[in-house]
């Protein structure tokens, strides 16, 4: 800790919790145990631990303080691109902290938990109903779970057609690293596609390396360009007379949601992140839920437990034994998915309606396509016409001034923004992917474009400017080459001792 | 609709700017392959009340930990959380944020990881933990792979009281053939059974303390036996309070430790979200999954946090990254270390101890029923007991009393018929004597 502390202002330095605990110290009052005999057998063990306490208003403090280091979506505008980082209705988290959702535990019988398995089957159908396609499994955690979980299910139908020797999966290199990722991590092949010029999917390239080994393409729709893959429906034909499936990243479905059904896409397999376009808070990075939906072809290998309605009663399939799950890859994790999310989401669905959803889509396109007419003369976009729910710029229009993506993203922060995506997707040089989902006002994003607009013309003029961005955070930019270098993980008592 | 602030006049104006008629027309190119403004069989949006009204009438209909007497575990305990826990994790800085990728405008985030890093390395008496995973059974199948990537060997012993549902995952997730994993659920296991099992081309064996079925082990002897082999010991641990009063698992040996971190700051949820605790040796780093964040200095020279060994992550590495994972969990996290800051050193081992004793108080009056036997020899805060009749029909007829009385063994493992008269209890800081009777009485009256 530095010991006259570094305070500007409502910014306090806040040292860490090692600096400031006290092993003596609680902030919770619990009876006292009697000490008699215990039942824990060879493993027992009174040890020092070394966890610092904190009282309530020490405690209270400190979380605050850290806190107001944050920039959040309820303070300003928060462009980050391919996370849709919308409002988060305060409704739906009172829904989820309702006793009968949050202290319900996952292996009651079933009898004593209707509400919460009819829960998951309602938000089931909108899924369902809002993508046209004819399953759906709510178990994955996070989209990236979702990955696996749709590729485990293109993996077990090869396997039930007896075709594993298909190993080769498609994905552009515009994809989310998650998507190579989840293909290798299954031991797929993986192989890169080209997009074209225009940004989208190079069709010719496709064609080119579909063979006896194809087993499955993964493909994000609309792509991390903001564009919508036009020749989806022909490719979907191609995969398919080579017996192969189309996995669909649903990263970006806040741009189609209400407004076009993927399974009129032949799409396979789509995830959906409930955090991006069901607004389930992002949370500092988490917890997401990636609920997945199948198509005919798919519905069958879906991972365990499964929920079927009988008349008027819920049961809950978790034995990959029993018939309806006879085909199923298996299980994803433990329990029945991240039902503190599906509360939230649901109620979300159902604040929307299908025509509020509809206009979410809508004004999410909307604003992307103003902001991209109202920059296209001092930024350069990557890609001419209209985009989807995001826009993407490439970084010519700072050629010649010494100024780069990272030092433009970072003078925003002085501006009072949240930087847009920078540096993805790979395929544009110096990208900025700027998404502002439908819950800003229009005045908000006035305000945006002309900071922006301001920026942009400062680049040619003041590149110390940029490059001593940011200024007036709570700190300024930091070493990631010596943290990486050489790795401190973690508070040790020796760091103090030697540094006294 | 009141969560979307364009007007109608709004729209009309942006249409101007961007030169369109209407919406439609930037949809234009999709409609001319499919069919856009689908017909929906869906209701039209809702005033908050009625979503309130329908999601509270949902809520209302399950039985839970709050209108019952309640006795489940298995992996999901319920604990008291701290007021304040809850309050500080839904400061919009917290819940509105998101991945610290701009470590300037994210020092909130990053500071409290690295202090949960810390807890959470503390606890498990290990070098470095990352920044969390989805839960303790994603978090125990990263560690397999993990320890497949360390050893480059392939085969895989689970001891057989590991929590069956983890089995299943690392089955499926680290993508285990058969002939690769030796697994079996079994009540009361010898550990030594489990070195028979070993052989030069184990990767790694996960061991459960306590297990599954509630017996606490000290695993040092089985772990020298493992290293010999030039395998890695991973350490299960679904009931983080346990680790007040046991041995840490990184003192009898454990190489990696993966861990369900529910029981501190966050509810049972139903499953989930819950928090995944990932930590190893610091030899590993390297192959360690997920992020993790560490510490360096700004410009000015001035102390801060970022995310860092990014170079084994999907973004950076794509399809040679050592997993798929790019979140954490997050605000999950955030609840467990409030949890910790306010328990403390003293307050959690006091909670932990607590929680064994009133486990003892139960079990001492469970086993002094007619008929009823306790299977676990030691335990810490849950056991298997053996009933005089059916589990479901016993469980049925105590959930009608509104009791919860625990969870029959053949729901996890339906292979096994031997199991149909068992079940796992579990007792934590919410029991109260009160339900110890209503348990011991009821259950009298149902298996007399």
């Amino acid at each position: 800790m530095n010991e006259k502390g570094e305070n500007k202002g409502l910014d306090h330095d806040e040292p860490l919790l090692f600096d400031i605990g006290d092993l003596d110290k609680s902030g919770v009052d619990i009876q006292n145990p009697k000490n008699k005999k215990n039942l824990l057998g060879e493993s027992f063990e009174n040890r020092n631990i070394g966890l610092p306490g904190l009282s309530e208003p020490e405690s209270i403090r400190h979380y605050v303080r850290l806190s107001r280091k944050n920039y959040s979506i309820d303070a300003g505008l928060y462009p980050l691109g391919s996370c849709t980082m919308k409002h988060n209705p305060r409704l739906n988290e009172k829904l989820a902290r309702l006793d009968g959702f949050a202290k319900v535990h996952p292996l009651q019988p079933s009898s004593t938990c209707q509400g919460a398995l009819e829960l998951i089957y309602e938000i089931s159908y909108w899924l369902k109903e809002l993508t046209g396609m004819e399953a759906v499994t709510m178990v994955p955690k996070a989209g990236a779970q979702g990955e696996l979980c749709g590729m485990l299910a293109i993996k077990q139908a090869l396997l039930s057609k007896k075709q594993s020797h298909k190993n080769k999966v498609l994905v552009p290199d515009s994809a989310h690293g998650t998507n190579p990722a989840t293909a290798a991590f299954l031991g797929f092949e993986v192989i890169t596609i080209k997009s074209r010029e225009d940004g989208t999917l190079d069709f010719e390239d496709f064609k080119k390396k579909l063979d006896e080994n194809f087993a499955a393409a993964m493909i994000t729709n609309p792509n991390t360009c903001g564009l919508f893959e036009n020749e989806i429906i022909e490719i979907s034909k191609l995969i398919h007379d080579a017996g192969g499936y189309l996995y669909c990243d649903g990263a970006n479905f806040n741009a189609l949601v209400g407004k076009v059904k993927p399974g009129d896409l032949g799409i396979d397999a789509m995830h959906i992140n409930l955090h991006k376009t069901f607004s389930t808070p992002h949370g500092g990075g988490g917890p997401g839920s990636g609920p997945v939906v199948f198509s005919e072809l798919l519905s069958d290998f879906c991972p365990t437990p499964a929920i079927e309605k009988n008349n008027e009663t819920f049961i809950l399939h978790e034995n990959i034994n029993e018939k309806i799950l006879s085909m199923s890859f298996g299980r994803l994790s433990a329990f029945h998915g991240q039902m503190g999310m599906f509360v939230r989401a649901l109620s979300y669905m159902m604040s929307h309606g299908a025509d509020g959803l509809r206009q979410v889509s809508e004004d999410a396109v909307l604003n992307a396509n103003y902001i991209k007419s109202s920059l296209e003369d001092v930024l350069t976009s990557a890609y001419e016409g209209y985009c989807m729910h995001e826009v993407l710029f490439n970084d010519d229009f700072l050629e010649g001034t010494g100024v780069e993506t990272i030092d433009f993203a970072k003078a925003l922060i002085d501006e009072g923004y949240h930087p847009m995506t920078i540096y993805f997707p790979l395929v544009v040089h110096g990208a900025l992917l700027v998404e502002p989902t439908e819950t800003e006002s229009k005045l908000s994003i006035d305000q945006f474009i002309s900071t922006i607009r301001n920026l942009a013309k400062k680049v040619q003029e003041d590149q110390d400017f940029f490059k001593k961005a940011p200024k007036y955070t709570p700190i300024r930019r930091l070493d990631e080459t010596k943290a990486a270098r050489n790795p401190v993980l973690r508070w040790k008592k020796e760091d103090v001792i030697a540094a006294e | 609709m009141r969560y979307l602030p364009l007007t109608d006049k709004d729209r009309i104006e942006m249409f101007e700017t961007i030169g369109i008629k209407d919406i439609d027309d930037l949809f234009s190119n999709i409609q001319k392959k499919v069919d856009i403004n689908p017909d929906l069989k869906l209701p039209n949006h809702m005033t908050e009340i009625e979503v309130e009204k329908n999601l509270s009438g949902l809520a209302g209909k399950n039985l839970h930990a709050n209108n019952s007497a309640f006795f489940l575990g298995g992996g999901s305990y319920n604990h008291h959380i701290p007021s304040s826990v809850d309050h500080i994790i839904q400061r919009s800085e917290f819940l509105t944020s998101y991945t610290p990728y701009q470590p300037e405008i994210s020092q909130g985030t990053l500071q409290y990881l690295f202090e949960f890093q810390t807890q959470v390395s503390l606890l498990t008496g290990m070098d470095v933990s990352n920044a969390s995973m989805y839960d303790g059974s994603t978090s125990t199948a990263e560690a397999v792979s993990m320890a497949k990537r360390i050893t480059k060997k392939n085969r895989v012993v689970l001891s057989s009281s590991i929590h069956p549902h983890y089995a299943q995952t690392i089955k499926t997730v680290s993508g285990i053939s058969d002939e690769d994993l030796s697994y079996k659920g079994d009540i009361l296991e010898n550990l030594m059974d489990i070195e028979s099992q070993i052989d030069e081309d184990t990767a790694c064996v996960v061991v459960q303390n306590p297990d599954f079925f509630g017996s606490c082990h000290d695993l040092s002897y089985l772990s020298e036996f493992i290293h010999k082999k030039g395998a890695l010991l991973i350490v299960v641990v679904t009931e983080i309070f346990s680790l007040g009063v046991m041995k840490s698992p990184g003192d009898m040996g454990a190489d990696i430790v993966a861990c369900e971190g529910q029981s501190l700051g966050n509810s049972l949820n139903f499953g989930g979200p819950y928090v995944g605790l990932l930590s190893t040796r610091k030899k590993y780093l390297r192959q360690l999954p997920g992020r993790i964040v560490g510490e360096s200095e700004d410009v000015d020279g001035r102390k801060g946090f970022v995310l860092t060994l990014s170079a084994r992550e999907q973004h950076i590495r794509r399809e040679k990254a050592t997993s798929n994972i790019c979140t954490n969990s997050g605000l999950c996290s955030l609840a467990f270390t409030i949890h910790l800051t306010l328990l403390g050193e003293l307050g959690f081992k006091k909670l932990s101890l607590l929680n064994h004793e009133f486990t003892c108080d139960f079990h001492d009056m469970v086993s002094r029923l007619p008929g009823f036997e306790v299977v676990s020899k030691s335990f810490y805060n849950e056991f298997t007991l053996k009933l005089p009749i059916n589990a479901d029909d016993f469980l049925d007829s105590m959930s009608k009393k509104g009791i919860l009385a625990g969870i029959p063994i053949k729901r996890l493992l339906p292979e096994n018929k031997n199991f149909d008269n068992y079940i796992i209890v579990a007792c934590t800081e919410m029991n109260s004597k009160d339900d110890f009777d209503k348990y011991v009485n009821s259950a009298k009256e149902i298996t007399s």
